[in-house]
């Protein structure tokens, strides 16, 4: 179903204000300005044993102005909505690219891209899901709840849902006019529990992935009545199981927690603001540095990765970025080689790379765009195995599912992963679950060790909302697509012996 | 700033209020921002904000029904609309488990004031000096990347009830990262800060450019446990982790490390060794935060109906032994323990910790000297048990000195487990964390030094 973008979100004075800014910006000479206006609406609804803990809706409400003055940047955000605030917020811009002209030595140039000329985009869903009463929410999360909670092995039950419908409008002095909408929403429900006789607790979590979908996703978007019902036996087995053996051990691993692998150990890497050094004192480094581009062996031949703006309920999934740019889709890595980054404007400009990829994105009207993460996708093989094929090859080894615990280094070298579940496989056959797992690896060698991926009907399109990065502190959402794959050798660590217990 | 003024959006919210019970809170706030990598600035920004909060609750004959909407708002219409909604969002929620009486206070005589503010002139001093030291680290082939943040928040609360308080909140904080010239040494400082009246630019680039001098020789060592000093910085990032994870309710449902085997609350058993103090005080010197409760949304470490409860000076842990966890009056009256609320600072003192960094440095014979963590997650949440990454300079220290540079590892380590296992403690001084300053700015800790602390791989990061 295709919906028309929020009536009372064009009623706003968007052109009004965007004319005032960008009008004040050319009374300065500027090189590049751009006005963005966003509306980000929320909601998160949150149950504990079945009742309403707490609820919160959010509304995040106002625009930003972004220059280019003799080569440098500037940025002002403001909340107030009138032409006054928009022309008082524009002079705000120029202070700052002025107070910052002094220390910067770089003139910012931005890489061309087409007009477009009051373009409009909607993501891919059926029910806005703040249409729906909180009720409504709030008795299909209780329900949920309350199947968990008959069980023996269940203690406690915690249920959580939270959605997003964001706006964005976009002008710049060039022409192009964007208005956008997009929605996502992410349900969670995790039981707990705890083994009589040692004391041990721990929990098990749905592994439905966060989606760029509405409503429909919690009435028939998946079998939530099957993995609801698993959930109290998988997490018996969990608290009875024995604890694992460290050593090293043969993974298959599903998408519901290689999607993190691939968002650690690829996205974070490939991107090239990162690799240029711009998030150094914050989030990191890059060890695929662009010396590389195009020699740099990522992983097996297995091994193909691409970025994209563009997959069907991606949550970065949008018409045009922060900066104007169509969304595109493109290689990353292509037979285990590293061929492309993540860009945006200002860095295709500086790397002569003719035009960004379009991965601009700011988190809020108060944030400036910074280049963010792309839906990062593992390619399936299309000739490729079953899961269950993929585990019949395994002598010894794990089967690990869902995501848990994830750490990595700030060049994206050293990495540990823990998970939902881990089951023995030894054989090629499934033999129960096995607990306190840790799994560590570097990012080439990993990928370097991976045998084989899954056939198209292993594939399964993963994400979170809470992609950290920049300062000041911005949230992302973002999707990532795999099949199950099989990685030879990977060493396992054993988490009570690491608490030294 | 036009608009109305935030004292006019709480009167005219709560006049439009038809619920039962109503508060309100607006954060007035302006913050500004300088960013910068390879001895250039890379963004900056100018950002002036007004977030109002509504809560509305409705008595509903089966129990107190409650509503929690924000927005961005400056005008009277907009916080009218708001309201609107907020009373409609509570006439249609069930029972609220945490209901209980709005809390009732006499008005700050502050409460006329008008909101305080920055702005990107904050940065005058610094900005000049900062271009300086740029200066000196390209003509001696250093790189610097950093950030500096200023931000001032004033916070108006007001109730069906009465309460009328205010509380202006300055926060801000500095770090910078030095790398030589061929990437292959890092090192990174970092302070939080008021109003950047006490932050030295070029003090802190003098700073870096003396651990980059220590990392000119290089060591490489294996996983393994070493005899770590651990710099106040490091040691906040370990236990603000351990403060997040404090809920009572949590601990009382069985799901966290301060879970009692059989049922409850470890409340009472001794956690770390004797003379341990774990505490929070919105008056603490230099690290003042709001003194009441603010709470924009219910969860298991926060109620809206708290809103405006007073805070004082809180103990976690007293002497070594467990003495309160992040509770609100609902999950104060389930655990059967006193109503202690999250508070916005974190201070660590261990009876007898004296000394500064440099004089627990030189009583190691060999060990490890790090400067911060990064990328900190729980492995495990019964143990505590970390993971993470060491950053930005591990230095080998051989007969009290440091002699050179080590690689970075990853450990895995509980905060809780250190607590009990360190052998020697430095005064208390504020500090930053790498990891969590951003987010957590006021803490202030000594430095640690444990005599095992678990190095579990080496990370190739530089």
């Amino acid at each position: 179903m295709s919906h028309d973008i929020d009536a009372n979100f064009l009623a706003l004075p968007l052109r009004r204000l965007a004319d005032a800014a960008l009008q004040r910006a050319r009374d300065f000479n500027v090189e590049h300005a751009d006005f963005r206006l966003e509306r980000l609406r929320s909601q998160s609804i949150r149950l504990r044993d079945g009742a309403l803990e707490g609820t919160h809706d959010g509304e995040d409400l106002g625009f930003a102005v972004r220059v280019i003055l003799d080569g440098t940047w500037g940025f002002a955000a403001s909340v107030e909505l009138s032409a006054e605030a928009a022309i008082r917020t524009t002079e705000e811009a120029i202070r700052v690219a002025q107070v910052s002209s002094a220390i910067s030595s770089e003139r910012i140039e931005l890489a061309p891209e087409p007009i477009y000329d009051d373009v409009q985009w909607v993501s891919s869903y059926e029910v806005d899901p703040l249409t729906i009463p909180v009720s409504d929410k709030v008795e299909r999360l209780a329900d949920w709840s309350h199947r968990l909670l008959g069980h023996d092995a269940v203690a406690h039950v915690s249920a959580g849902l939270q959605q997003v419908v964001e706006n964005k409008f976009y002008a710049d002095l060039a022409g192009t006019v964007t208005t956008q909408q997009r929605v996502r929403l992410q349900p969670e429900v995790t039981a707990h529990g705890t083994d009589e006789a040692t004391g041990r607790f721990d929990s098990m979590r749905t592994i439905a992935p966060p989606v760029g979908r509405g409503w429909e996703y919690l009435v028939d978007g998946r079998d939530w009545d099957q993995e609801l019902a698993e959930i109290p036996d998988l997490l018996a087995e969990k608290l009875a199981a024995k604890s694992v053996d460290a050593g090293v051990l043969d993974l298959v691993i599903d998408p519901s927690n290689l999607w993190l692998v691939i968002h650690e150990s690829i996205g974070h890497a490939t991107e090239l603001d990162r690799a240029l050094g711009y998030e150094a004192n914050y989030a990191g480094t890059s060890f695929a540095t662009w010396d590389q581009l195009g020699t740099l062996t990522y992983g097996s031949p297995v091994m193909h990765v691409t970025g994209d703006r563009t997959v069907e309920h991606g949550l970065a999934t949008i018409g045009y970025d922060d900066e104007g740019v169509q969304a595109q889709s493109w290689d990353i890595i292509k037979d285990g080689v590293l061929v492309g980054y993540q860009l945006d404007r200002r860095m295709a400009q500086m790397q002569g790379l003719g035009r960004s990829n379009g991965c601009a994105f700011a988190d809020s009207p108060g944030h400036i765009p910074i280049q963010r993460m792309a839906n990062v996708s593992l390619r399936a093989d299309l000739e490729g195995p079953s899961t269950d094929e993929l585990i019949s090859r395994v002598e010894d080894g794990l089967y690990v599912v869902g995501d848990r615990s994830w750490s990595i280094d700030m060049q994206r070298f050293n990495f540990q992963f823990t998970g939902q579940r881990f089951f023995r496989i030894r054989q090629g056959k499934l033999e129960g679950q096995v607990r306190d797992v840790a799994y560590q690896s570097s990012t080439t060698d990993f990928w370097g060790s991976m045998e084989a991926v899954g056939g198209p009907d292993t594939w399964v399109l993963g994400g979170a909302f809470n992609c950290g990065k920049a300062q000041p502190g911005q949230v992302a959402p973002v999707s990532h697509g795999c099949p199950s794959a099989l990685f030879r050798g990977v060493r396992i660590l054993n988490t009570q012996a690491e608490a030294g217990r | 700033m036009t608009g109305n003024s935030p004292q006019e959006l709480v009167e005219q919210a709560l006049e439009a209020s038809t619920a039962d019970g109503c508060v309100v809170l607006v954060d007035a706030s302006t913050s500004a921002n300088l960013r910068w990598a390879n001895n250039t600035l890379t963004t900056n920004g100018m950002m002036q904000g007004s977030h109002v909060t509504v809560i509305s609750t409705v008595d509903g004959g089966e129990g107190v029904a409650a509503s929690a909407l924000s927005r961005s708002a400056s005008s009277v219409e907009e916080v009218r609309a708001l309201v609107e909604a907020a009373d409609a969002a509570a006439r249609q929620a069930g029972p609220a488990e945490d209901a209980a009486p709005l809390i009732e206070s006499d008005a700050d005589p502050t409460w006329e004031a008008a909101p305080e503010s920055t702005s990107i002139a904050i940065f005058d001093s610094f900005a000049p000096a900062l271009g300086d030291a740029f200066g000196r680290a390209r003509s001696d082939d250093r790189l610097l990347y950093g950030y500096v943040e200023h931000t001032v928040d004033t916070i108006y609360l007001g109730s069906s009830t009465g309460l009328r308080l205010r509380h202006v909140q300055p926060t801000g904080h500095v770090g910078i990262t030095g790398k030589s010239g061929d990437l292959s040494r890092s090192a990174w400082v970092g302070q939080s800060t008021r109003d950047f009246s006490d932050v030295d630019a070029l003090a802190l680039d003098a700073e870096l450019d003396r651990r980059l001098g220590w990392a000119k020789e290089t060591v490489a060592l294996p996983a393994g446990r070493y005899d770590t000093i651990l710099p106040p910085a490091a040691v906040a990032d370990l236990l603000i982790y351990a403060y997040w994870t404090s809920s009572a309710r949590d601990a009382y449902e069985g799901q966290t490390v301060y879970s009692k085997s059989g049922g409850g609350t470890r409340v009472g058993e001794r956690l770390a060794k004797t003379g341990v103090n774990l505490y929070s005080d919105p008056a603490y010197p230099g690290l003042q935060c709001t003194p009441f409760v603010t709470a924009a949304a219910s969860s298991s470490v926060s109620s809206v109906f708290d809103n405006g409860l007073p805070l004082g000076r809180t103990d976690w842990i007293d002497d070594g032994s467990l003495n309160a966890l992040a509770q609100t009056r609902h999950s104060a009256a389930l655990t059967g323990l006193p109503v202690t609320p999250a508070i916005d600072n974190l201070v660590m003192r261990v009876d007898g910790g004296t000394g500064s960094l440099d004089e627990l440095v030189a009583d190691v014979e060999r060990g490890l000297l790090l400067t911060c963590l990064w990328y900190i997650r729980e492995v495990d949440p019964q143990t505590l048990l970390l993971t993470g990454l060491t950053r930005d300079g591990v230095y080998l220290v051989e007969n009290g000195e440091v002699t050179g540079a080590v690689n970075n590892f990853r450990f895995n380590e509980s905060p809780i487990d250190l607590l009990e296992r360190f052998t020697a403690v430095g005064e208390t001084e504020p500090s930053f964390s790498r990891e969590w300053g951003d987010y957590f700015p006021r803490t202030a800790t000594p430095a640690l030094r444990v005599p095992d602390f678990n190095m579990s791989t080496v990370s190739q990061a530089l």
